[in-house]
Order: C-alpha cells, then sequence, then structure tokens
C-alpha cells in the first residue's frame, strides 16, 4: 500500500446550526486518483474548501504526508450549536489560510473557472509561480532578480508547451474557449509544483469528447508530474474511467467507500444519487 | 523578430522619446515668460499625474478602492514642510504659537525631505493597513477616508500647534529649485511603479484585483500583498504631497481634504484604472483642461452688445462636472482602459518592412 | 454641569440627532437596495436648502407653500439623478456606481457653486420656527424642540409602511435579493424610485430643520454633515433603518457633549474615529447582519 498523502480526520462543518460536512474520514494514496461524489448540495466543494484553507472546519483535522496541518475543535458559539462527536478528540488549533495550502503542495482548481480574466494565459501561470520566488519586492522591482524570472518564464511556457496552450499563451484568458479555459485552470495548478491536486467539477460544461479528452489528459499529467488526484465530479462515465477509489458523500455524510466496481453495485450509493438505467 | 531584438529597440525609443520630452521642457523653461500658463500647468500636472499613478497602484492595479489619498498627502505634505523651512523663517511663520523646541533648528535637505515624506506616509499605511485591508470592499473605501480626515483634522488641531502651526498652516515653504526638479522627481517616482507593476508582485497585485479567493488558491498571501501596495501607493501619495507643499508655498489642513482625493480619483477614472499611462495622460489633459483651456468659460463674454449665455464665473467646473459624469456613464473604461503605451505599433512597421522584400514567410 | 444644563444638551444632542437620522436613513435605504453609497446625498440635503431660498426670497411664497416647493424639488433632484446617473449603472462593477455617485456630488457642488456662487447665501427665517419657547428651565427654539419629535414621527410612520404595505414588502424583497425579486415581478424601477422619494423627502424635511437654526448655505455645506451622516448609517448597520436612526441620535448627542466639554475641535474628529471603531470591531454595525461568501 503506498503512503498516505492526504488524510482527513473527523471534518464537521457547521455554517451556524447547518451541518454541511458532518464527521467525513478519508484517505489519498500516493498515485492515486480518488473521486468524491454524491448529489449537488451534499456537501462535495464544502470539503475541499476545508481541505484547502478556505473555511476553517468546526471540528476535526486534516494531515497531508503524515503532518497536520489543520486541527480545530468546537469554541465559543459553537459548543452549544455542535452536532457531531469527537468532542474533546482534537485540541489543537491550526487554521492556515489557503495560499498556506498551496505552499504545502495541494493546488486546487475551483467549480465555476476562477481564472484571472483580464490577464494573459501566460501571465495566469507565472503568477502561480510567485510563490516561490525567493526574491522580495525591492530585488524584483528592480530586476536584481533577473535569472530567477527568466526561469519562472521558461518553467512556465514548457508546462504550456506540454499541456497543449503555447499557442494561446499571449491571449487574454477570457478569450479562450470554455474547454481550454478549463485546461488553463489545470495548467496554473501545476505550475504551483503541487504533490496532490485537487480538481472541483473539471468536465462540468464539457460535452462528451471534450470530457473523453479530459480524462486522458488527467491521466497523463498524473503520470508526468508524479502527482497524486482527488477529484470531485458528476460526470459518470470520466468518474467511473479514471477512478482507482470513490467516496460516496450524501448530506455531509460518507455513505459508501470502494472501487468502482463497488460503488456502481452498492444499493445505497444507487438510491441515494446514480439511480438505475433504464434500460440495462 | 527575437525577443532581445525588441527589447533592445523598445529601450532605444523609450530614450528618444525621453530626449523628446527634455528637449521640450528645456524650450519651454528657457523661451517662454515665467508667468506663461503652459509652465504652471506642465508643473501641476507632473504633480497630479505622480499622485494619480500612486491612486491608480492600490485602486486600479490591486483593486482596493481606497479614499484616503488626501490624508497621505497631507502627511507627506506637513512632514517635508515640518523639516524643510528655513529655520531662520520659523519663528515668522509660528509666530503665535511659538516652534517645538526640538524643531527649532532642525532642517533638512530637500531630497531628505522628500523621503521623509514618503517614509512617513508608508509608516502611517503600515500601522492603519492591517486591520483595514480586512474590511470588504465598501467599507474600505469608507474607513480610509475616515482615516484621511482624522488625519486631516489631527493635523490642523491645537495640539499640534508648536509643530504644525495649527489651523494657520505652514507657508515659506522651499520651492523648486529649478524648473525641472518636479519632472525629474515624479519622472524617477513613476519609472519605480512601473517597474514594480512590471515585476512578479505587480503581476500579483493584479492577480488579487481579478479575484482574490483564486489569488489565495495560487499561493499568495493577500493580507502581505495588500499591504504592500497601500504603503507602497501610500509613499508616493505623501511624496506628491510633499512636492505639492512645494509648489503652494504654503499648506493648511483643508488644503488636502476630501474633493482633493475626488479630483484625484477623477483623473484615474478618466484616464483609466489599470493603466500608468492613462494616468499620466490624463492628470495632464484635466489640469490643462481646469486651470487653462477652460477657463474662458468662466469669463462673461460679449460678441458685439450681446452677452453669450452661461458663461460666468464657475462654469468651468460645472463643465468639467458634466466631462466627469459623461466619462463615468459612457466611457468607463477611460482613455486607457487596463492598456498601456508601448512601442507596439512602430515594432509592427519596422517588422513588415524587414520581412516585405524577403517574399511569403 | 448643572442639571438644567445637561439637559439642555442633551435637547440639542437629540434635535440634531433627529436630523442627522433623517439624513442617515436616505444613505441606509439606498444602500439596502442598490448597495450604493450615496455619496451625493449630502449634496441633495444642500440643495433642498437652496430650494427654500429661492423659494421664499426670490419667488416670496408663503412658508407653507414654500415647503411644500422644496420638499417636491428635492424629491425631483434625487429622481432625476437615480434614472441619470445610477440607472445606467446597474450592471456595472460596484466601484463604478460609486464612482458615479462621487460624480454627483462634485457635479451639484460644482453646479451649487456656479448659480448661486461660493459665498454663504443668507438662509430665510420662518417665523415662528425660531421662537423661543421655555420648558421647565431649559430654553429653546421652537425647531430645536420639534425636531426629535418630527424625526420619531417621520421613522414610525416610515416603518409601518414597510412592514404594512405591499410597496414595502416590495422594498424589502429587493433589498435580500434583487434578481430573485425582479423574477418574481417586482417592478424594480418603481421600488428603486420609492426608495429615492422617501430619502430625498426626509433628507429635505432635515435640510430645513438644519438650516433654520442656521445663519447661511453655502455649497459644500452639505459635505461634512452628509459624511457624519453616513456614519451613522454605517454605526447603526448599513441597510437598516432603526440602525441608522439609532446611530444618528447617538452621534448627534456625543457631538453635543464633546463640544460641551470643550473640545470642539475634536467632535468631528470623534465622530470619525467611531467610525473606525465599529468597522473594526463589527463592520456590518449595531443592527447589521453577517453574510458569508459562497467560493
Amino acid at each position: 500500500m503506498s503512503e498516505k498523502v492526504l488524510s482527513v480526520q473527523d471534518i464537521t462543518m457547521q455554517f451556524g446550526g447547518v451541518v454541511a460536512v458532518n464527521n467525513l474520514s478519508l484517505e489519498v494514496h500516493q498515485g492515486e486518483i480518488v473521486s468524491l461524489i454524491g448529489p449537488n448540495g451534499a456537501g462535495k466543494t464544502t470539503a475541499f474548501n476545508v481541505i484547502t484553507g478556505v473555511y476553517a472546519p468546526t471540528s476535526g483535522a486534516v494531515t497531508f504526508g503524515g503532518k497536520t496541518i489543520i486541527s480545530n475543535y468546537p469554541r465559543g458559539k459553537m459548543k452549544k450549536l455542535y452536532a457531531g462527536e469527537n468532542n474533546g478528540v482534537y485540541k489543537k488549533i491550526l487554521e492556515p489560510t489557503p495560499d498556506k495550502i498551496t505552499k504545502l503542495g495541494i493546488a486546487r482548481t475551483f467549480q465555476n473557472i476562477r481564472l484571472f480574466k483580464e490577464l494573459t494565459v501566460l501571465e495566469n501561470v507565472l503568477i502561480a509561480k510567485h510563490m516561490r520566488m525567493k526574491a522580495n519586492i525591492v530585488t524584483d522591482t528592480f530586476l536584481l532578480n533577473w535569472k530567477e524570472e527568466k526561469k519562472m518564464k521558461e518553467d512556465a511556457l514548457e508546462l504550456l508547451r506540454i499541456l497543449d496552450l503555447y499557442a494561446l499563451k499571449d491571449e487574454k484568458s477570457s478569450a479562450l474557449p470554455y474547454g481550454k479555459q478549463r485546461h488553463l485552470e489545470i495548467a496554473r495548478a501545476l505550475a504551483t509544483e503541487p504533490s496532490l491536486l485537487l480538481l472541483d467539477e473539471p468536465a462540468a460544461g464539457l460535452n462528451p469528447q471534450e470530457t473523453d479528452e479530459l480524462t486522458e489528459f488527467i491521466r497523463k499529467v498524473r503520470d508526468q508530474f508524479h502527482l497524486t488526484v482527488f477529484m470531485i465530479e458528476h460526470h459518470m462515465n470520466l468518474v467511473m474511467d479514471i477512478s482507482d477509489r470513490i467516496y460516496v458523500i450524501d448530506f455531509g455524510k460518507m455513505i459508501a467507500n470502494g472501487t468502482p466496481n463497488e460503488i456502481q453495485n452498492n444499493q445505497r450509493v444507487i438510491d441515494a444519487y446514480l439511480g438505475v438505467a433504464e434500460d440495462e | 523578430m527575437t525577443e532581445k531584438k525588441k527589447t533592445q529597440l523598445n529601450l532605444l525609443f523609450s530614450v528618444i522619446a525621453l530626449l523628446i520630452c527634455a528637449g521640450i521642457l528645456y524650450y519651454v523653461n528657457h523661451y517662454t515668460k515665467p508667468t506663461y500658463m503652459l509652465r504652471t500647468v506642465l508643473q501641476l500636472g507632473a504633480i497630479y499625474a505622480l499622485v494619480a499613478v500612486s491612486m491608480n497602484l492600490l485602486n486600479g492595479f490591486t483593486g482596493l478602492f481606497s479614499l484616503g489619498q488626501a490624508g497621505f498627502m497631507a502627511v507627506g505634505a506637513y512632514t517635508f514642510a515640518i523639516f524643510t523651512i528655513p529655520a531662520q523663517s520659523r519663528p515668522g511663520v509660528y509666530y503665535l504659537y511659538g516652534v517645538a523646541d526640538w524643531l527649532a533648528n532642525l532642517q533638512l535637505p530637500i531630497w531628505a525631505g522628500l523621503v521623509l515624506a514618503g517614509l512617513v506616509a508608508a509608516i502611517l499605511a503600515a500601522l492603519i493597513g492591517a486591520p483595514v485591508l480586512r474590511l470588504k470592499s465598501d467599507y474600505f473605501a469608507i474607513a480610509t477616508l475616515g482615516f484621511a480626515e482624522i488625519v486631516r483634522i489631527i493635523a490642523g488641531s491645537s495640539p499640534m500647534n508648536r509643530v504644525t502651526n495649527g489651523s494657520l498652516g505652514l507657508k515659506m515653504i522651499p520651492k523648486f529649485p529649478n524648473f525641472y526638479f518636479p519632472f525629474i522627481v515624479v519622472g524617477i517616482c513613476i519609472l519605480i511603479v512601473c517597474l514594480l507593476i512590471r515585476s512578479s508582485y505587480g503581476r500579483s497585485f493584479k492577480a488579487i484585483r481579478e479575484d482574490e479567493i483564486a489569488a489565495e488558491a495560487m499561493g499568495i498571501n493577500l493580507a502581505t500583498h495588500k499591504q504592500l501596495s497601500f504603503i507602497i501607493s501610500s509613499f508616493f501619495a505623501g511624496v506628491g504631497g510633499a512636492l505639492m507643499g512645494m509648489y503652494l508655498g504654503a499648506i493648511t489642513s483643508t488644503t488636502f481634504n476630501i474633493t482633493l482625493t475626488y479630483n484625484i480619483l477623477l483623473i484615474v477614472v478618466i484616464g483609466g484604472m489599470g493603466s500608468v499611462t492613462g494616468s499620466i495622460l490624463s492628470a495632464f489633459l484635466v489640469i490643462a483642461g481646469r486651470e487653462w483651456w477652460l477657463r474662458f468659460l468662466d469669463m462673461e463674454t460679449y460678441i458685439g452688445a450681446f452677452q453669450v449665455p452661461l458663461l460666468k464665473n464657475g462654469f468651468r467646473m460645472v463643465v468639467f462636472s458634466v466631462i466627469l459624469m459623461l466619462v463615468v456613464l459612457f466611457f468607463r473604461r477611460g482613455i486607457m482602459g487596463m492598456r498601456e503605451f508601448n512601442w507596439n505599433f512602430m515594432l509592427k512597421r519596422l517588422e513588415k518592412k524587414k520581412t516585405g522584400g524577403e517574399g511569403l514567410e | 454641569m448643572t442639571a438644567t444644563a445637561f439637559l439642555q444638551y442633551c435637547l440639542t444632542g437629540i434635535s440634531i440627532g433627529g436630523i442627522y437620522a433623517l439624513i442617515a436613513i436616505g444613505y441606509t435605504m439606498v444602500y439596502g437596495i442598490l448597495r450604493l453609497i450615496n455619496f451625493a446625498h449630502g449634496d441633495i440635503f444642500m440643495m433642498a436648502a437652496y430650494f427654500m431660498i429661492f423659494s421664499i426670497v426670490n419667488f416670496t411664497l408663503p412658508w407653507y407653500i414654500a415647503i411644500l416647493v422644496v420638499l417636491g424639488a428635492t424629491i425631483a433632484l434625487g429622481v432625476l439623478i437615480e434614472k441619470l446617473a445610477y440607472k445606467p449603472l446597474r450592471s456595472a462593477p460596484r466601484m463604478s456606481i460609486m464612482i458615479s455617485a462621487i460624480g454627483v456630488s462634485y457635479f451639484l457642488q460644482n453646479v451649487a457653486t456656479y448659480l448661486f456662487s461660493a459665498l454663504p447665501k443668507p438662509y430665510p427665517t420662518i417665523g415662528f420656527l425660531t421662537r423661543t419657547i421655555t420648558l421647565g428651565g431649559i430654553s429653546t427654539s421652537v425647531v430645536t424642540f420639534i425636531t426629535p419629535i418630527l424625526t420619531l414621527v417621520f421613522v414610525f410612520i416610515l416603518m409601518q409602511l414597510i412592514n404594512h404595505t405591499k410597496i414595502g414588502m416590495a422594498m424589502r424583497a429587493v433589498s435580500k435579493d434583487f434578481e430573485t425579486s425582479q423574477l418574481m415581478g417586482i417592478k424594480i424601477n418603481r421600488v428603486i424610485s420609492f426608495t429615492f422619494v422617501i430619502g430625498c423627502l426626509l433628507a429635505a424635511v432635515g435640510s430645513i430643520l438644519y438650516f433654520t437654526p442656521r445663519p447661511s448655505v453655502y455649497p459644500l455645506a452639505g459635505s461634512l454633515p452628509g459624511l457624519k451622516c453616513f456614519i451613522a448609517a454605517v454605526f447603526g448597520g448599513i441597510g437598516s433603518i432603526p440602525g441608522a436612526v439609532l446611530g444618528g441620535f447617538i452621534i448627534g448627542l456625543s457631538e453635543t457633549f464633546i463640544k460641551a466639554a470643550g473640545y470642539s475641535e475634536f467632535s468631528d474628529v470623534f465622530t470619525f474615529i467611531l467610525l473606525i471603531v465599529i468597522l473594526l470591531i463589527k463592520p456590518t454595525g449595531l443592527f447589521g447582519e453577517k453574510i458569508t461568501e459562497k467560493v
């Protein structure tokens, strides 16, 4: 069994009295492609937002590469509202901002594309390289780190070349066709040099052919960059085709996990989400 | 054409353009009367250009809508004035309250005063930045407005009488040592801002403007970067304020009221939020228009015995306000939008010339 | 401070507070519906004063007609501004409409300077309002006395309107969710115009009450009061009418007592500091609600 890259432990996310994620635990291992599926509103993107630091969880912890990066327990008003178990298990408070999580090596894409619209394709990717830059604002402004900037630019262009976006490098990102924009989102995430890639509905809005291309794209990216991929998706073809394992979530709670085969035949999952095909 | 050739040509064109500008300034300085309107317009335009660029850095490039420019200008102007008014003139300036003892003989050279003006403004920005930058955009705007007013009122208040001369204000502020001085200072400052914008940090500012959440996901620490933008913008606003003090010769706390911030904001809007060239162009155009070209609108004019209606004192500002509203409503992107002036149109011409003679490429 | 002096200051405080409350309501209602800080509101308040001067001095109308004219003209001005400067920018980014409001404020100030000159113009006195009356040891002018009463009456009527009429419900719906209200068939333009009508009506009333005890008006006279009233609205929770009223009274009272204590220089600074404090502790104001953004 390859090493554990990401471990989500008893994460509960409450907004006031609404429990969006309820005691969620899951693991992702090195090199795997793991999918998180479930009906709309089940809490999938909220779980992503907790893992990437956008929300601080009400309770629970997240470890990455063996180290705890996020930890929290119910405090203040939450103490009374907290609807879950595990009270007292998590004692530390670690609430890193998303940029710190990205620096650790976890990159993400967004459900609704969040490209930097007015900037070019190349600039979008270059921004992802900013956090790894050693120079400070003074040396950067006065071009004293020109060697470093040159390398950043070369790396960015190389990435664009690999992902077949080089020809569009000086186009404004908002001018790209939708499919290419999705590719650029992923390219930008890759430019942060992650070891874990979180994809939030990467196939949303793509037609079947584009979805097939995306499946190949994700595999190629995983292999070429030695990544682990954790994905939220609704396109079942993509999910069943590419995933090593699948977690199913409904109303914030985990209801099943296993290989694509196991999930497809899991009655609970079928009732809650997958449904049965009309003619089998 | 290779990247290297492009950079070299860009540099060449820019240097030539700079020399032409220098030449124009030289001409204006030597061949026009000292009271000629153009001189004032150019100098004042340069000062507003600097302040507009500093505001654009914050509002247009980082997307932080701040209404506090006048406050930082005030800080810069007062700091400069306090330390550079000639020591022997001070008793005359502070005739009512007397100068504070530690200040009585502390006089700095002009360049030191300018740098200090920027630094003090920057330090103030650093102090208020942390809490204020956390606020949502509307609230950030009002908070910066509030701070600017607090600074202004305190600068003119009685506890400060022996330092800032309270409500009397400061005069005998050293003037520009020569005609070119403001242009050199402003030129250097704007050059630094341009270098900043072109750098990786400049890109991250733009990223924050475009989408904060995505920028954070890309590893950009919002708090630090917003603070950097705020502090740098305030530094240059402080320098601009000091230059304004030198230009006017005398300042009071009402010199730097909210209307000044509105004026700068409107210059930035006309030029295009997100364009340095736009702000520079707009500053000169607006100052030229407001102080010079449109002056005729203020004068009662007679054609024969017929008095032209509407033209009387104050009409100039009304026309100006209308132009502003037209830009805001119909030309929201301003003159330049988010584009900058570049030499691409020249480079394209040169490329055509080269490849034209070699048939199809 | 003696008891009578204290009561005197209290009365002055809630009087000016009442005026601030009336104007703050205008800010808060427009923000609730359009998410716009109407920077021009203070200048509409100023224009109302000039309308009064013109009605009574230039057109020599009797005071009761003049008041009606002022109310009507101010409302017309406000609605016109909304149609010309804010409506076209409804789908534009938030910054654009804020800049437009600043532009309108600038425009009004320049127009007033052009039409009426920058020199202060004397404000007409409406006979009975400036008479002094004595109440249990405190002497004050009629206008100072009736201001808080009038404020509370107007606020009461307004709350009834908001909570018990159809148009009030429409206004509440629009301030909660602009787009959905449109889809539900609410005539957005009518609701918005009506909001401005109410805001400007109250500003005109406030203007009459504010300038009556003062000798004159000048073009920038609306700038600082406008800003203070805006701070009152933010302090109370922008979008909340009770909040704006409370904010107005608090600022009016604190301003009066600071002046009474001898620190009149700092009365304005105090108001701004109040703003900063509330923005740092509870940006949504005393009665405001927190909104979380969906990522």
